[in-house]
């Protein structure tokens, strides 16, 4: 057989039928994650057609983007503050409970952001189609899964029929040698290859993340890095399983067990690209030469090294709209600009080793006068993870804002948002135009940055603070 | 869904490269249930000032763009979150085409899902449409061709079973369920627990 990419081995194990010149692939899913937001539209089609959802053991479902974080709201008796969320919650816990689909309800000690919770349960593995209502599933390629964002008339068709039409995509190999220097983090990389990259270079393709670089990243740190393929647009991004992934899995309580593990992992080796595979596109990424990067306009692609000033862009004018929106002049530096929020937390930077990272930096330190620094934990196992190690008690002896789990101030759907014209140094994924809120204005960063921009109330290189 | 096989329209043009799925319809207008009605918050943050009233700068304020059913947009439009509102509320708005150089695949996908059609062309044919607004087009899905006023037309990409669906008004989920005995041969033959669910 033809030397194949660890993303065709995928996609051809789960080819219901190849695609046709006149017809796309039935490609079988499965694992199909849901949650309140991308959801209630799809169940109502089936409704509407009187069909059940195919294979409810294949489908987990979650509230994450609309959910309170305030522990009142969640645990206490404290009402939602929005109507529609409130709506959206409650749809989700009748849809599931009429169609049989398991739900890690608001007060569920499993719940948190759908792509956290995922790999955490181990219900991720080596191998499985992932798909979800969400754009950021390709996180859950850290794990040699192909997991990608569908929208929420897929969603009706997964839950119909556990499968999807899809054209087959391009590969896109994003080779990374070398040692990442201190202080520079998975964060700092992935935004370094979307601004190599650029926003669409990743369009039709699906990433495959290898070199030695990669190799040494934690599953967490995997995570991250395939979290942020779509930025690229990508449709989703892949790491192939090694013995780092297997370490991360083994024990998670829906991994396999006993001699089925072994087995496991003995078929999960066979998911990696042969060597004399070719790929549709390539680049070439030296990790030893990065510094951290933080974001200054109003895309992930429009990133530099920290210490470097804000790009010219003498006649492009979605530059120069980019940086008016920012309230940025080409030429200025970066590093001492004001800050009012840093918002720690999402699909992106959620996880424990990230909220470690953030308390490293934190510990016996205080955020500046004025900055509000909101920290929310990617599901409610970090949140009891980071508690069991003290992290929360170093967070609130610095003056942070410590909450329950969620997508949280990402996006702003659920109240926690940043003001307008403010400034936000964020360890999220996006820095659209209004995404933090209206007006809002946000610069991505890894969590070391924004824990160091807390504490200084300025854009802060966190080389400074180690 | 409504048959598509030919639109003719001014265009309506949005200039800027990148327009994300956020700028699009703002994730706040997200926790609705259903489908319907969201035109009204289509492009919202760029639409509406603080206090609510119609930005007379934004183009979809003007006279001009009254009853265009063509968006003519800068480079990578639709890129960002899946959500298919954003589908839904162009729809809703009005708009049955979007013509980029570049289109991001998940609002690609969604958009041929629910009839509002994504075309790509070359970066001389988005130039002059973006440098033209309100010039009369004409896009015939039968022969993939976008038409300009000089008579001058362009072919544009598309899947002939993405075509075949808009052409006739059907969704591709009959497709799909026709495909059901398939979907149980492959099942039976793998060994049915999910973490044996495949092999390289």
């Amino acid at each position: 057989m033809a030397a194949r990419t660890l993303f065709e081995k995928v996609w051809a194990a789960h080819e219901v039928l190849p695609e046709t010149p006149d017809t796309p692939a039935v490609l079988y899913v499965d694992l199909h994650l849901i949650h309140e937001v991308t959801s209630p539209q799809a169940f109502s089609a089936l409704k509407s057609l009187g069909l059940p959802v195919r294979r409810p053991e294949r489908t987990l479902a979650t509230m994450d983007h609309s959910t309170p974080t305030r522990t009142e709201q969640v645990f206490g008796a404290v009402p939602i503050t929005l109507d529609a969320a409130a709506r959206q919650v409650l749809q989700l816990e009748r849809n599931c409970a009429e169609f049989g689909v398991e739900l890690f309800g608001m007060r569920d000690a499993r719940r948190g952001i759908v792509h956290v919770i995922g790999p955490e349960l181990g219900a991720t593995l080596p191998g499985m189609t992932i798909v979800c209502g969400d754009s950021h599933t390709s996180t859950h390629g850290a794990f040699g899964a192909l997991a990608f964002g569908i929208g929420s008339t897929e969603v009706g068709h997964v839950l119909a029929t556990q499968c999807l039409l899809q054209r087959k995509p391009k590969t896109f190999a994003v080779n990374v040698e070398g040692e990442l220097p201190a202080g520079v983090t998975a964060k700092d990389l992935i935004l370094a290859i979307i601004g190599r990259v650029g926003v669409s270079g990743g369009t039709g393709h699906v990433i495959e993340y290898r070199g030695s670089s990669i190799r040494a990243l934690s599953m967490e740190q995997r995570m991250t890095v395939c979290n942020m393929s779509i930025e690229a647009g990508a449709r989703a991004g892949m790491i192939a399983p090694d013995d780092t992934t297997f370490a991360y899995l083994k024990g998670r309580p829906r991994a396999p067990r006993g001699a089925g593990w072994d087995a496991a992992v003995a078929r999960w080796r066979g998911f990696t690209t042969d060597a004399g595979a070719v790929f549709d596109a390539s680049v070439d990424i030296d990790a030893g030469r990065l510094e951290p990067m933080i974001t200054y306009g109003t895309n992930p692609g429009m990133v530099v090294p920290i210490s470097a000033p804000i790009p010219d862009g003498t006649g492009d004018a979605a530059h120069d709209k980019a940086l008016g929106y920012m309230g940025f002049h080409g030429g200025d530096a970066l590093l001492g600009k004001p800050v009012n929020v840093v918002f720690i937390g999402s699909c992106t930077n959620g996880r424990l080793e990230d909220l470690k990272a953030a308390a490293q930096i934190l510990k016996g330190r205080k955020v500046a006068p004025g900055v509000h620094l909101l920290i929310v934990p990617g599901s409610q196992q970090v949140k009891r993870e980071a508690e069991e190690a003290g992290l929360d008690e170093i967070f609130k002896a610095a003056g942070a804002d410590w909450r329950e789990s969620g997508c949280s101030m990402c996006l702003g759907m659920n109240g926690d948002t940043v003001a307008a014209g403010q400034y936000s140094v964020s360890t999220s994924n996006r820095n659209f135009e209004g995404r933090q809120g209206v007006g809002a204005r946000t610069l991505l960063a890894s969590p070391l940055t924004a824990a160091a921009s807390a504490v200084r109330g300025r854009i802060t290189d966190p080389r400074a603070l180690l | 869904m409504q048959p598509l096989k030919r639109i003719r329209s001014r265009t309506v043009v949005l200039a800027s490269s990148n327009v994300d799925t956020d700028q699009i319809i703002p994730a706040r207008f997200l926790t609705t249930t259903t489908k319907e009605g969201l035109g009204k918050q289509l492009f919202a943050d760029w639409r509406y000032l603080a206090d609510g009233a119609p930005n007379p700068e934004f183009i979809l304020n003007q006279a001009a763009a009254r009853d265009c059913r063509v968006l003519v947009a800068g480079r990578n439009f639709g890129c960002g979150s899946s959500r298919e509102h954003a589908p839904w509320a162009l729809l809703d708005y009005g708009i049955r085409a979007v013509v980029s150089t570049e289109i991001a695949d998940i609002f690609r996908t969604n958009s041929l899902k629910n009839g509002l059609l994504p075309i790509a062309v070359d970066e001389a044919t988005a130039a002059w449409l973006l440098a033209h607004p309100g010039a009369e087009v004409e896009i015939d899905l039968a022969t993939a061709r976008l038409t300009l006023p000089s008579g001058a037309s362009v072919a544009f990409p598309i899947e002939a079973f993405a075509r075949h669906c808009l052409m006739n008004g059907v969704d591709e989920f009959g497709y799909l369920r026709g495909k059901l005995r398939d979907i149980e041969r492959f099942e039976a033959v793998r060994s049915g627990g999910r973490e044996d669910a495949c092999t390289p």
